[in-house]
């Protein structure tokens, strides 16, 4: 899908993002800075050093209310939101009865509702499912995107530089947990979490207040060593520690067992696409989601082919020069039989067969573990 | 952005300087930058000969496999493998340290049918 620059939406911090140099591009309908004169790989480096502040308003979020709420969200998610205490945020997925993942989403139980963020392409989409699914129970789901904006602040010293603007205890939230305040006076949900392998927090505030958050941000970390970070970056850390990427990770077509992503499976409750699930589990699934890293040098591209010995086997669909692991890597679906940790496999490049091997992930073990 | 007086350039963005008896060839500034953060160079063996115009290797950013082309015909008589461990010596020095290829050229004619500085300047505004 193609869209002109005329239909791109363009955040509160778009002028912001021109005037300091970001190089904007056409992300999931939206115009996103893809970097900063600093480049990608110092990003990168910053944010696992010392901190990156991430225009993400791009992201959706939705607002869950009603009396029947919880039990609505049960039988959505895969998780078992009924172990959720006030305040905790909890990664899971949407799939479609076939086992195919509608997307993955972020969960926050609040006093009164639930608040969900989910990826900016699949907006629309995710609205009018959740909505098809709340027949029978009493519930509501609004879309709350555009008044609330979205930034992240990841990194070892993110916690200290927050700390500078708020009145919230950062001690008393918990990796996973979400807590209300102000932040530099401004109403703000922070929450706990991330999406880079380093401690943090995604803050939601109301969107008008935008350029003033993040420029007070940037004053209160500069001793830190906070500088913005682009898209660019936010892949190559969101890769690193494994975490999915809708569109390449997953999709409608991918289930959450050959994305390895069991850990998000609470198999024990009925949510939609458990059976098919449970299924594929039992039979073993055809295919699985690999890291491997390149023995011969070169980038693994999305959509290059992979081979096994003589015969091709799948494709990659995330590849990059990975900057702490300082390795050309990538992620692949192939048959289940070899994807065991130290398989050679060989990627085409370049009409060109260039040795890999598969290895055990991530590239990057979270800081917060 | 910075631009060498003494190269001659392609439209492609690879530029060309006489160095003695051999030119060196590396790519601008300009395409440094618009690459983004380099991450590989894909160099051609020594002793290869190519014409004007073949390719001679690959430059890969953290956004883009990019072909390299030859300014002009000759045999390849070194590469800069020092970039193998530091890629990103393209970024910062993209006329000095981060040069690619050095050929003995093959065709002297062919020099005067690249960019001047100021062609070149033109052709990327």
């Amino acid at each position: 899908m193609t869209q002109s620059a005329e239909t791109l939406k363009r955040t509160n911090l778009y002028d912001w993002h021109v005037a300091h140099g970001g190089r904007m591009v056409p992300f999931a309908g939206w115009e996103m800075p893809v970097q900063y004169p600093t480049g990608p790989k110092e990003e990168h480096r910053a944010t696992r050093r010392a901190a990156g502040l991430f225009d993400i308003d791009h992201m959706a979020q939705f607002s869950v209310s009603g009396s029947q709420a919880e039990a609505y969200l049960n039988r959505l998610t895969s998780w078992d939101v009924t172990t959720m205490k006030v305040n905790d945020a909890h990664y899971a997925l949407m799939c479609y009865e076939d086992g195919g993942i509608v997307d993955d989403i972020y969960l926050y139980r609040l006093p009164n509702r639930w608040f969900i963020a989910l990826n900016a392409s699949n907006r629309a989409k995710d609205l009018a499912w959740m909505q098809a699914q709340t027949v029978g129970f009493d519930v509501t789901v609004t879309d709350v995107s555009d008044e609330t904006y979205m930034l992240a602040l990841q990194g070892p010293q993110a916690i200290r530089i927050l700390q500078k603007l708020t009145d919230v205890s950062m001690k008393s939230v918990a990796r996973f947990t979400i807590a209300e305040g102000k932040v530099n006076g401004i109403s703000t949900l922070i929450s706990r979490t991330g999406y880079t392998g380093e401690d943090g927090v995604e803050l939601f505030f109301p969107a008008e207040q935008a350029v003033e958050m993040w420029e007070s941000l940037l004053e209160a970390g500069k001793s830190e060593g906070l500088i913005p970070v682009g898209l660019a970056a936010r892949d190559s850390l969101r890769f690193e520690p494994g975490f999915p990427l809708y569109g390449h990770e997953i999709n409608a077509g991918i289930t959450p067992i050959e994305a390895r992503l069991g850990w998000v499976l609470s198999l024990n409750k009925n949510f939609i696409g458990r059976q098919a699930i449970l299924k594929q589990k039992l039979e073993g699934p055809s295919r699985l989601l690999v890291g491997f890293e390149m023995i011969d040098r070169s980038v693994p591209r999305e959509g290059y082919d992979v081979y096994y010995q003589a015969e091709k086997v799948g494709h990659v669909v995330a590849g990059i020069f990975a900057p702490t692991a300082e390795k050309f890597a990538g992620h692949a679906f192939v048959p289940a039989g070899i994807a065991k940790p130290g398989t050679k496999i060989r990627i085409e490049i370049r009409n060109k067969l260039k040795e890999a091997l598969i290895i055990r992930r991530p590239f990057y073990r979270p800081a917060y573990k | 952005m910075k631009l060498d007086k003494n190269a001659r350039y392609m439209e492609s963005h690879e530029w060309a300087r006489k160095e003695g008896d051999v030119i060196v060839i590396g790519i601008s500034d300009h395409a440094q930058d618009s690459l983004s953060d380099v991450v590989f160079v894909e160099f051609p063996d020594v002793g290869d000969a190519l014409a004007k115009g073949d390719v001679f290797g690959v430059v890969e950013s953290v956004k883009a496999a990019s072909d390299l082309y030859m300014p002009v015909s000759g045999e390849v008589v070194a590469i800069n493998d020092t970039l193998e461990d530091t890629p990103e010596v393209v970024n910062s020095d993209p006329f000095g340290a981060g040069w690619m290829i050095k050929i003995s050229p093959g065709n002297p004619a062919e020099w005067d049918e690249l960019l001047s500085p100021e062609q070149y300047e033109a052709s990327i505004e």
